[in-house]
Formats: structure tokens, sequence, C-alpha cells
């Protein structure tokens, strides 16, 4: 916001950082048309001010009072269970590592469960995490059920009284109705076992306005329950999760920041907002 | 709601009677309106910016004025104009003169690099070449393995000295496999990469490295269509760290509309080779720039 008028181009300038980041351009759109009403009710007049407003006006998009729990604590006996879904290559098999390496960390144990017997050594590569943050992984052989490796992984968890079970399963795109009824099926078949606790979906934050149509068909097949923002630490800034908040009101909960076993924090609305604005 | 540019530009010109000129507002209006189709595509602002300013200039003209159905003819001129840019000069592999073909592919993470390696090979063998595929990512978790399992089910050899999971010189690795290449008489080499972002300078030397000491035929940019604003500065951000030659698209069969497909074509005027379609190694095609202009235009 260079211009301390307030002329149209400015608010034009607005509009475009908050494209820029993926917001989507109706978001956007209403996202200045809220912002003007507001500058012209109080009669704000400086560049400075007008900063300030949206970035309160994205903070409230954002709505910082959201519940970003994620819940892993066990009930009592059980283990709490948490099932990772998403698109193809978004982070999900990482995020299960960097989460199981959370919880390790705090002194809990964690059982993985490889329910993607598709992808080629997508358990393999859940075991290597495995092994960095201390987890055991329960796997089956390629193309095997992966309902019934998921559901054997919580068993797992229950038999040895562990913490947490996190449960990694395969990528697949929303358009495909097949995979999403297969991960239907993997849910229900583990709540004959447990209740599940957390259902995450984690969203690419490269994704352009693709992640809010991903959002609404995972949220309806699976009941998502919190969203992983990953590949923070890239130059894109996540702007869809604005809109998949708002449509669905499932909450950003996790971002990941790297490829390694510490790059995962709680969301930070604050820092989120301030990410969009630097461009500005 | 109109859902398709189609319907909002005529719904834009329902109100304009029989033939003439466009008035400088029809045409801010229908302007609007493409921006709006194109944002929504997720093509870049800048590269929307100046296909409009293009268009616009378009509208003004006599095909339109002159036109029995101007909105019609509007959306004529955004389709070519929009094939013009994602066609222009569409070109399959490039055969090194002296075997082997090496090419390297490169993208951000996940993107889908290794499973492409597996495509072109089976690709490539069924066109009765002898590929060899190069485990060169050493970082990501399994990705050797990854592209041994890959490998087997393309019915191709994989040069993987290394194990990878961070043990390993993957430029030292890329080297090698063009010595083993000719000594066992793999006519292309395809060089898998590991993930990197644009912003990091030490794992964009590493393929710039990769890319000195193979001085590949083809350096291919992989990259999701469903990648939003970003595409831009990752496009280029590549362009810059290794360079590249082409360009590959994928999860194309997905719903993502895939305007970074006309972002990248503009900003860095590499064509777009391949399209990627699938999980399956043979869910892959070239690439067809009248086909994508439909799917940005969502009709
Ligand atoms: N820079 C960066 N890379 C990440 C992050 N999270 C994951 N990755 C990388 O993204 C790539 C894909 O990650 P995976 O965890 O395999 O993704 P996935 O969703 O399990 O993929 P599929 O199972 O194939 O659908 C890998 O190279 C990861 O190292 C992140 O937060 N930042
Ligand atoms: N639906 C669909 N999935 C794809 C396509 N191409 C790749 N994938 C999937 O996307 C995910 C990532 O693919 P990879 O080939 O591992 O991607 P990569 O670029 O090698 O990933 P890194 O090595 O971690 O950077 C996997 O689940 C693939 O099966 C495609 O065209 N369509
Ligand atoms: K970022
Ligand atoms: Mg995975
Ligand atoms: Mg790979």
């Amino acid at each position: 916001l260079s211009s301390d008028q307030l002329d149209e181009d400015a608010w034009e300038e607005i509009e475009d950082t908050l494209v820029t980041a993926d917001v989507g351009v109706t978001a956007a759109a209403q996202i200045v048309e809220s912002l003007r009403t507001k500058v012209k009710v109080l009669g704000t007049r400086t560049s400075a001010d007008i900063r300030a407003l949206l970035r309160t006006e994205l903070l409230a998009q954002i709505n910082p009072e959201l519940d970003r729990v994620v819940h892993t604590e066990p009930r009592g006996e059980s283990p709490a269970v948490v099932l990772v879904v998403g698109v193809n290559g978004t982070g999900k098999t990482t995020s299960c590592g960097k989460l199981a390496r959370v919880l390790v960390g705090d002194g809990r144990s964690v059982v993985l469960g490889a329910a993607d017997t598709f992808r080629a050594a997508a358990a393999d590569q859940l075991e290597t995490w495995g092994g960095r943050v201390g987890a055991p992984v329960v796997r089956r052989d390629e193309g095997a059920d992966p309902a019934s490796v998921a559901f054997d992984a919580v068993s797992r968890g229950i038999e040895d009284a562990a913490d947490a079970v996190i449960v990694d399963t395969a990528g697949r795109l929303h358009t495909k109705t097949g995979l999403m009824d297969e991960l239907g099926k993997v849910k229900r078949v583990v709540e004959k076992r447990s209740q599940v606790d957390e259902v995450l979906l984690v969203l690419d934050a490269t994704t352009g306005q693709n992640g809010l149509r991903q959002a609404r068909v995972f949220a309806e097949v699976v009941n998502i329950t919190g969203i992983v923002l990953t590949k923070l630490d890239g130059t894109a800034k996540g702007g869809i999760v604005i809109q998949v908040q708002r449509e669905l009101g499932v909450p950003v909960k996790l971002v990941g920041l790297g490829e390694g076993p510490d790059d995962l924090a709680p969301f930070d609305p604050e820092g989120f907002v301030d990410a969009i604005l630097e461009a500005a | 709601m109109f859902e398709t540019l189609s319907d909002r530009l005529t719904s834009v010109f329902s109100s304009l009677k029989g033939k003439g000129r466009l008035s400088e507002e029809d045409i801010a209006t229908t302007a609007r309106e493409i921006r709006l189709a194109l944002l929504e595509a997720d093509v870049a602002l800048p590269v929307v910016r100046e296909f409009i300013a293009h268009i616009k200039e378009r509208a003004r003209g006599e095909e339109v004025s002159k036109a029995l159905n101007p909105a019609q003819q509007v959306i004529k001129i955004v389709n070519e104009e929009l094939i013009a840019v994602l066609g222009g000069e569409t070109r399959e592999i490039r055969f090194a003169k002296r075997p082997p073909t090496v090419i390297m592919l490169a993208g951000l993470q996940g993107s889908g690099k290794t499973t492409l390696a597996g495509k072109l090979a089976k690709w490539l063998v069924a066109e009765r070449n002898t590929p060899l595929l190069v485990a060169a990512d050493l970082q990501r978790p399994n990705a050797v393995t990854q592209l041994q399992v890959v490998g087997e089910r393309a019915g191709t050899q994989v040069f993987a000295p290394q194990p990878g999971n961070g043990v390993g010189d993957p430029v030292e690795v890329a080297r090698e496999s063009i010595e083993h290449a000719r000594r066992n008489n793999h006519n292309v080499v395809i060089i898998d990469t590991a993930g990197r972002l644009g912003v990091d300078d030490e794992m964009m030397q590493q393929a710039a490295d990769i890319r000195d000491a193979v001085t590949p035929d083809e350096i291919l940019f992989v990259v999701d269509a469903m990648i939003g604003q970003d595409a831009v500065n990752t496009a280029q951000a590549f362009l810059d760290g290794v360079g590249y030659d082409g360009v590959v698209l994928t999860k194309l069969d997905g719903d993502a509309r895939g305007g970074a497909a006309l972002s990248i074509r503009h900003i860095t005027g590499r064509p777009i080779m391949f399209a990627s379609t699938g999980e399956k190694l043979e869910d892959f095609d070239v690439f067809h720039p009248d086909r994508m202009a439909s799917r940005i235009l969502d009709m």
C-alpha cells in the first residue's frame, strides 16, 4: 500500500494482494468491499490505518477464536485415533511422521497405520518415518485392503495401550468416487473398533482455488475436523484456507514448514495474515 | 449466478441491440468478466492483466462489431488467444545424436516427478527404447524404493547405487549413471531428482550441479495442475535456478482448471509437452492446447 491517497488504485492493490495469496477473486472482492464500508464509516484516511484495518479484517476472516486443538489425548484406556487424508502429494505421510514426532516427544506412545497400500513404497516411506520418530508401523502387502490395515493399526494401538494411532491414507483426488468411497469405508471400518478423534485434511499451500473443492468433498465423505496446511516454507501463502474455513467451518490446526521431523507447528492466525500482507 | 464465461458474456451482451461497435463500457464489462473467469481458473494475476489488455484490443476491432453475436465472438477470440499462448511450437522429446539421451526431471515436492519418470520409461519402452531410470533423489524417505517399484512396473532397469534417505551424493549418482547407461546400452537416461522449493538456494544449486554433471538433452519442469497463483514464482525460480526446456502438467485427471498452464507458458515461453492424468503409468498423454483452453474457460 504505497499511496496515501485512497484512490481506486490503492483499493485495487489491496485486492491484488489477496488474489495473489490465493484468497480467491470473489472472496477478495468481498473483503475489500467490507473494508471500504468500514473506512467510510470510520473516516480513516492514511494507508497505515487501512493496513491495520485490513489486518483486522483478515484476522476476523480466519477467526482466531476457533478451537484448533488437535485431539490426540487418549480416552481412558483407548488411544486417540487420527485419520490423515487428502489429494495426491500434499504431504500426508510426512505430516503423519511429524505429528508422531511431536507426540512421542511429549512422552506418548504412538502407532502408525500404513493404510496407503496403493502408492509405490508408501508403507516403506511411513516405516522410515516410524523409525525416525520412534513409532511402530502396522503395514501389509501392497494392494491389501486399506480399511483392514487401518483396523489392524487401531487394534494394535488398543492392545498395546498406546496413546494415539495415526492412520496414513493414500492420496486420492476428490473427483474419483470409487477412491472416495474406499476412504469412507476406511473410516467406517475403524469406527467398528474405536471412535475417530481427528480427521485431518492435508492441503498443500501452493494449491489454488481447487483447494475448496477438495475440502468440500473430503468433508462430505469423512467429516474432516481440521486442516494441515503444508509447504508454507515456500513462497505460497495458502490463502484458499480462508474460503475453506468460512464455508465449512473447519479450522486450520497445523502447518507444515519443511521436510524435517520438527517442521510442524500449530497454526498461527497472526503469522498467516502477516505473511499475506508482506507483499502489500 | 452464471457459471461459465460464455453464460456471463451472453448476459453482458444481451442488452446490446444488433450490430455495432462495443462501447468502452461494454468492453470494460467484458474485460471484467474475463478477468474473473481467468482468476477463478488460477491464471496468475500479472498474466491475466496482459492477456486482458490484448483481448480488449481485439474486442474494439471489426470482428466483434460486425459479429451477429458479439458474446460468442469475444469467446471465440479468448479461446483463440488461449490456444495461441498454450500451443505455439508443441514438440516431442529431442533425442541426442549420440546416445544416451538424457532427460532430467525437476519440480516442487510432490508434483509427480517420480511417477512421471515411470510413465516416460514405460512409453519409451513401448517405442522400442531402452531407458534407464536414475535414483538421484536421495532425500525424500524411500524415494529410491519408490523409483525401484516404478521401474519394475515400467519394465526398465533402475540405477540406484545409493540407498538414499539422506545417504549418498545425487550429483555423483547422476554422473555415474551416464557411464552405466553407455556400458549397458541404454539409449535414454531419465533422472529423478528430489522435490525442492524455488526459494531453497542450496537445493536449487544441487539441481544445477546435477545438470552440469550430465548436460541433459531435456530438462522437464514437472508441475501440479492444482497450483494457484504461486505458479509464476515457482516457474521463474526453476527457470533461473536450473533452467528447463519443457513443462509437464500433472494431476490433470482432477477438476482443477489448470490456469497455471497459461501462466507458466506466458512467463517462461517454454512449451508444455506432456499431460499426466492419473497414478498409473499409462495415464500419460501429449499436451493438447485446445483441450486446456476449454478447461481453463470451463467450457
Ligand atoms: N517444503 C516442504 N515439503 C514438504 C512438506 N510436507 C511434505 N513435504 C514434501 O512433499 C513431498 C510429498 O510428501 P508426502 O508426505 O509423501 O505426501 P503424501 O500426501 O503422503 O503423498 P501421496 O501419499 O503420494 O499422496 C515430499 O517430498 C515431502 O518431503 C512441507 O511442509 N514443506
Ligand atoms: N491423480 C494423479 N496422481 C498423480 C499424478 N502424477 C502423480 N500422482 C500422484 O501424486 C503423488 C506424488 O507423486 P510423486 O511422483 O511421488 O511426486 P514427486 O514429485 O516425485 O514427489 P517428491 O519426490 O516427494 O518431490 C503420488 O501419490 C502419485 O501417485 C497424476 O497425473 N494424477
Ligand atoms: K510462505
Ligand atoms: Mg503418502
Ligand atoms: Mg519423487
